[in-house]
């Protein structure tokens, strides 16, 4: 349960600045950009006009009103509904541009993210937390459509205001104007320093919050364990702990931001307070007039606002910038396991399956390790089937990996029909090897979805022959027969009645090679044996390499071959091998060196 | 809730409904506002001292206006006499009160940041124990992506809420109040004016709650929907690609995005007609207030400056409008996020914790069925009658065709189920009325299937007793035969197993959870298919260590490789949830029955 935190931060790129993050969006928002141009086109006359409306009251005031012409007060009125329904116009009008847009900005992320991550290869998903992924497909996407959708827009609104307010107060009066603008420098260098801090906070409270979501789902994932040891409190507690550390950060940023906060209202705050004296001292001396004075605070005050709200939209910005770089993180991973760009054809080819000295080693692994397959060579005739059989950890699983390229070889060759798999597309691969792993990772589909889940065109009778294969018959006395759900990840099946699923769906692809990681550890003998007499009718056709743990399995496969120390020490008949190879004899069988001895010297 | 029997919206049940009637809806809504209020109760005291930081911090930055007033007023003139002292002091006051103004607002920010944070940890912490808490019938139809979702997802609704909430709430409403009450004593005439645009307002709430319930709870259910299925993805992947169902899954995503994003544009854009509507209405009462005051003007029944005060009034009144809406569009999205939370948080587990739980300090072992019954559903039964007494200190082996019902027997000796007719017993001790703890600590399951969490070896070893010592640890994987392999990992104990232990080979899994049951030293121990992918080397190894461990404690293991059958004292065949046959293994391979046969061809397939 504990969390990979750290691993995100040994990638951590080289610190890209804000502008030069967020503008790698582009080629998602394009389509919104000129929406949202003209967003903050019609953002910035509704400022204006909510700025026109009081002048105007005050003219009309001052002027018709005073003279007492009651026409004019209809006229003044109506001026003053039409710029309020301007007003209103624009404000929805701003809405209305961006806000869908930016939902179909954050959809095509979430699309092509949730694509990169299927296409990813196995090592990647190895590595990464689920919670970290799934952070950022939800949280940190949402973060980044408000960002576009809303804090973009108001942010450049506001700096423009801010830009043009303070144009305004140096034509007003340029010392006032320009002791104001002063206050802006220390503002920004504030500003810079924020901007670090803050990014490094909110990044950590991102991948906090992605921590915790890993530890939610192991949580409920495994909680068949937690329950059987009684742990819940203890998985409570690291949880609590979890979620602790992502409040202190929380708590952090807030910090963060009530520092930007207290510069942004303390020191425009402090500038006035300079104006005032300054001010009333020019005006003493005649350098300025009281109506000036006036007119400047007046100006100034408007400023105000846009001012403080620099904090909260700097803030989102960062966070929207360190969300962009978690999405790109993912994005920007590397694919090593790729179609080839001009791929092979291997169509209808018999099923010869070939490792060529095939070496393979895990990422991690250290450097001091040998292989963990280490040359392996073996070859698996058309219509043959081979038994793999091995020491637990020997390397049987990751060896029947290769050969659909979940892994791709580090040495030498995996061949099918002679061609290099890595020459094939993996949808021409996939379609041709079909695979029932160690553990059945089924799907909360229905049964009849899952088994067809290689093949979903196939029809009722060869549905039905792969269910009878698999002798899992079982299926109708389910409450909905072939339509129930199997209950996430198949849980609401017993055991074997989830293998014999995993094995039907194997079969219902029909490839021309299966391969079976150990598909009968988890059946007892009587079905066990039915499902072989079965299969034989099926593996009589088919190139199968099957991963045994047991004799009954072996009894299955026409060879057998021995893998020890990462390579292919023996290849024979079953009795072949029991009589040349001490090994073998190790691996396989369960009975007492003597009465092996005895049954040898029976049979001979 | 009474004329639809068949659909009701207790719990997590209609979660996906769209159809709610009136009263299952104000139901829902009511649940979740009171889990609202629960959230906030502890944190009453912190608020208030929220509240008055921001009423002062308020004040200062009103107070600025009247200073520069007063500075350019007095100061002036006194100036002119050559009296620097008002402008000083003019000046002064004026950084005083930015100061005092910025200081509260800086401490408020972290202030309300400490409220919304300690409710969000509440919350979190209240989820995941009471979802550790459901029993696993929940949890199958449930699924986990949905958990999380609510954990995630709907977590961020709420902390949305909280952290935009509390600042412009009050302060909006604080101004608002003052200026309704300046226009009053200004103007009665305008200030009814003022009332009756509140009509229009409140309408366009009504209909902006109304609509926006149902929508944000569509969103609440489309995000939910998303994730699940991107869980799934990636939990399966290795599926996902083997039988390339990459393609359907984009498609399938792509359409549970579309309808993520479509909920989404819908309420958004109902927010956008009610944002400006809001801005409309105050609009409009000010073009009235100055028509009809600009008559009364005529009249000579109001002075013009009165007129020129009570527009302006009228116009403030609306200005923190926005932020209030955005508020309250914020507490619709909270409310909708906390009616699907609440309903997590209001489903009974129904493996309940007992009342008056009895404790058991000690435990001999002695499990008991009398009568039991049981079924996932009603309608099929898994143990039609189940009656078995397992003497203490007794190991059983447990056999039978797969799907015989073995896996469900040892789930309810570890009470993940309750019996529907019956009781199990532990030293004569209904599992029911059992300390929870006391029935932790007394019984251990290995389940069939090995999961081990993400973090190293070591620490997957010691959820079987958080306490253990490392020497505990290691000696614990010795007995087992895992400390061969764990030694050879690059960083022995201390690797990392990686998500679910994709790290480590199917066998060495099931040995990592095997160490742990064997760290956690039960009275009764159950092993369903804990060899299973084991080579027969290590099965070897496993089964010695058993005779050693097994010697003085109850033990049930299910296996179907028979080889268990040597070290246990009785032997139950198991068919369609009976048992057939029940003996000594000598007694029933010297039989003629299932077992005997089972037995033979299994010494057949060895060699
Ligand atoms: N993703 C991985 N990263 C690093 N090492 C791994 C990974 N998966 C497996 N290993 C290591 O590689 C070795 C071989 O694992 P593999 O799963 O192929 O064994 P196996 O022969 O199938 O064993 P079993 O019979 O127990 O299933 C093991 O020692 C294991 O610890
Ligand atoms: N969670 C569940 N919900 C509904 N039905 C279930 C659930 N778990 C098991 N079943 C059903 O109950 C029956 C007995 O299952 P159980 O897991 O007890 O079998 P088992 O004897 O352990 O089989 P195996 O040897 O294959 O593990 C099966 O028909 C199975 O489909
Ligand atoms: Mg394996
Ligand atoms: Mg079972």
């Amino acid at each position: 349960m504990q969390n990979q935190r750290d691993m995100q931060n040994e990638t951590e790129p080289r610190r890209a600045g804000t502008v030069a993050t967020l503008a790698r969006l582009r080629p998602y928002a394009a389509a919104a950009l000129p929406r949202i141009y003209t967003a903050m086109v019609a953002s910035l006359l509704a400022s204006l006009v909510a700025l026109a409306i009081p002048q105007v009251l005050q003219w009309m005031v001052d002027g018709p009103l005073a003279d007492g012409d009651a026409s004019q007060v209809w006229v003044a009125a109506g001026i003053v509904l039409g710029l309020g329904v301007l007003e209103a116009v624009l404000i929805g009008l701003r809405r209305a541009l961006v806000l869908t847009p930016g939902t179909h900005v954050e959809s095509r992320m979430r699309n092509a993210l949730y694509a990169k991550l299927q296409d990813l290869p196995v090592t990647f998903h190895d590595r990464w937390p689920s919670g970290q992924l799934l952070s950022r497909a939800v949280s940190d996407l949402n973060l980044i459509r408000r960002w576009l959708s809303f804090g973009l827009v108001l942010l450049v609104v506001n700096v423009l205001t801010l830009v043009g307010g303070l144009i305004i107060l140096i034509v007003m009066n340029w010392v006032l104007g320009l002791i104001f603008a002063a206050a802006a420098l220390p503002v920004i260098a504030y500003g810079f320093a924020f901007e670090r801090k803050y990014s490094s906070v909110a990044r950590r409270s991102q991948d906090q919050a992605g921590d915790l979501a890993t530890s939610v789902e192991e949580s409920v994932h495994g909680i068949r364990v937690l329950k059987a040891f009684g742990r819940s409190r203890y998985a409570l507690k690291r949880f609590e702990s979890q979620a602790e550390e992502l409040r202190g950060t929380e708590i952090e940023k807030a910090k963060a931001i009530a520092g930007i906060w207290l510069y942004l209202t303390l020191i425009p705050d402090l500038a006035f307070g300079v104006c005032l004296v300054v001010g009333v001292w020019l005006a003493s001396v005649g350098q300025s007039s009281v109506g000036e004075l006036v007119a400047f605070f007046a100006t100034g005050t408007v400023l105000l606002f846009p001012i403080w709200s620099m904090g909260y939209f700097l803030a989102m910005t960062l966070d929207a910038k360190t969300a962009t770089l978690r999405f790109f993180e993912v994005m920007d991973a590397p694919n090593t396991i790729r179609d080839p760009a001009t791929p092979a054809t291997a169509r209808g080819g018999a099923g010869e399956l070939r490792f060529d000295d095939v070496h393979f080693r895990y990422q991690d692994s250290p450097d001091a390790f040998p292989d963990l397959v280490d040359g392996v060579t073996l070859t698996v005739r058309p219509g043959e089937t081979m038994a793999l059989v091995g020491l637990t950890g020997s390397g049987k699983s990751t060896l029947t990996a290769l050969t659909t390229r979940l892994y791709d070889v580090t040495g030498g060759a995996v061949r099918l029909d002679g061609v290099d798999v890595r020459d094939l597309t993996r949808e021409q691969l996939r379609s041709r090897i079909a695979m029932a792993f160690e553990e059945a990772t089924l799907f909360s589909k229905t049964v009849r979805e899952n088994v067809l889940l290689g093949r979903p065109d196939a029809s009722e009778a060869e549905l039905r022959e792969a269910l009878d294969i698999a002798q899992a018959q079982f299926v109708d006395e389910l409450p909905h027969g072939l339509d129930t759900k199997v209950g996430e990840e198949g849980l609401s099946l017993s055991g074997g009645q989830r293998q014999r699923l995993a094995l039907a769906r194997a079969i219902a692809a029909k490839p021309s090679v299966l391969v079976l990681d150990d598909p009968l550890s988890a059946l007892d003998v009587d079905t066990e044996a039915l499902v072989e007499a079965a299969l034989r009718r099926v593996l009589a056709t088919t190139t199968a390499l099957i991963v045994a743990h047991r004799p009954s399995t072996v009894a299955l496969a026409d060879r057998v071959a021995l893998l020890e120390d990462g390579r292919i020490t023996a290849v024979g008949t079953h009795s072949e091998l029991l009589a040349t190879s001490e090994h073998y004899r190790f691996v396989i069988s369960s009975l007492e060196a003597e009465t092996h001895a005895a049954s040898e010297e029976v049979s001979s | 809730m009474t004329d639809q029997p068949d659909q009701s919206v207790e719990g997590v049940e209609g979660e996906e409904r769209d159809d709610l009637s009136k009263a299952e809806s104000r139901q829902i809504r009511a649940r979740s506002v009171r889990l609202l209020g629960s959230l906030v109760h502890p944190m009453r005291g912190k608020l208030a001292l929220a509240v008055v930081v921001v009423v002062i911090s308020t004040i200062s930055q009103v107070a600025g206006p009247s200073i520069i007033a007063y500075g350019i007023d007095t100061g002036l003139p006194a100036l002119l006499a050559q009296d620097w002292m008002p402008v000083a002091l003019a000046g002064l006051a004026y950084l005083l009160a930015g100061v005092t103004g910025a200081l509260l607002i800086a401490w408020f920010t972290i202030l309300s940041a400490r409220i919304s944070q300690a409710i969000l940890f509440d919350l979190r912490r209240r989820v995941f124990l009471h979802t550790q808490r459901l029993s696993l019938e929940f949890h199958e139809s449930y699924t986990s992506g949905r958990i999380i979702s609510r954990q995630t997802s709907d977590l961020d609704a709420i902390r949305e809420l909280l952290d935009s909430g509390i600042n412009q709430l009050v302060q909006g409403v604080l101004y608002m109040l003052f200026t309704a009450i300046a226009l009053f004593l200004l103007d009665v005439e305008s200030g009814f004016i003022l009332l009756a645009s509140l009509v229009p307002l409140l309408v366009l709430t009504r209909w902006f709650q109304l609509r926006s319930q149902r929508l944000y709870r569509r969103t609440r259910v489309a995000s939910a929907r998303l994730i699940v299925q991107f869980v799934e993805t990636m939990t399966g992947i290795r599926a996902v690609k083997a039988f390339r169902t990459e393609k359907r899954n984009e498609r399938e995503f792509g359409e549970l995005v579309e309808q993520y994003r479509e909920s989404n544009a819908k309420v958004i854009r109902l927010f956008g007609v009610y944002d400006p509507g809001l801005v409309l209405i105050g609009n409009v009462a000010v073009a009235v207030v100055l028509l009809v005051g600009g008559f009364r003007v005529i009249d000579g029944g109001l002075e013009i400056g009165v007129l020129l005060a009570a527009v302006l009034y009228t116009r403030r009144f609306f200005d923190p409008m926005e932020d209030m809406a955005m508020f309250y569009n914020g507490y619709q999205s909270a409310t909708a996020a906390l009616e699907k939370i609440s309903g997590v948080l209001e489903e009974r587990p129904s493996v309940a914790d007992p009342e008056k739980p009895v404790d058991l300090w000690h435990s001999a072992g002695h499990v008991a069925f009398e009568g039991v019954e049981f079924g996932y559903t009603a309608d099929r039964p898994i143990l039609p009658h189940f009656d078995l007494d397992i003497p203490a200190g007794q190991t059983i082996a447990l056999v039978g065709s797969t799907g015989a019902g073995k896996t469900t027997l040892a789930k309810l000796i570890s009470r993940f189920y309750d019996p529907s007719a019956g009781r199990v017993t532990l030293d004569g001790i209904d599992l029911r009325e059992l300390h929870p703890k006391d029935l932790r600590r007394a019984i251990v399951m290995v389940t069939q299937e090995a999961y081990l969490f993400s973090g190293t070896v070591a620490d997957n070893i010691a959820i079987g007793k958080p306490d253990a010592s490392r020497d505990e640890i290691i000696a614990a994987a010795r007995a087992v035969g895992a400390a061969g392999f764990i030694e050879g990992l690059p960083n022995g104990y201390e690797t990392d197993v990686n998500k679910r232990g994709g790290r480590v080979s199917a066998g060495q899994r099931q040995l990592i959870s095997f160490a742990r049951a064997f760290l956690a030293d039960p009275a009764v121990l159950i092993l369903d298919e804990a060899t299973a992918s084991l080579d027969i080397p290590s099965e070897r190894l496993v089964q010695d260590a058993l005779q050693t461990l097994l010697a003085d404690r109850t033990a049930v293991i299910i296996a179907h490789r028979l080889s268990t059958v040597s070290i246990a004292d009785r032997v139950l065949v198991m068919e369609r949830g009976r048992i057939v046959e029940d003996g000594t293994p000598d007694e029933l391979i010297a039989g003629d029955g299932r077992f005997s046969q089972l037995h033979a061809s299994w010494r057949n397939s060895l060699v």
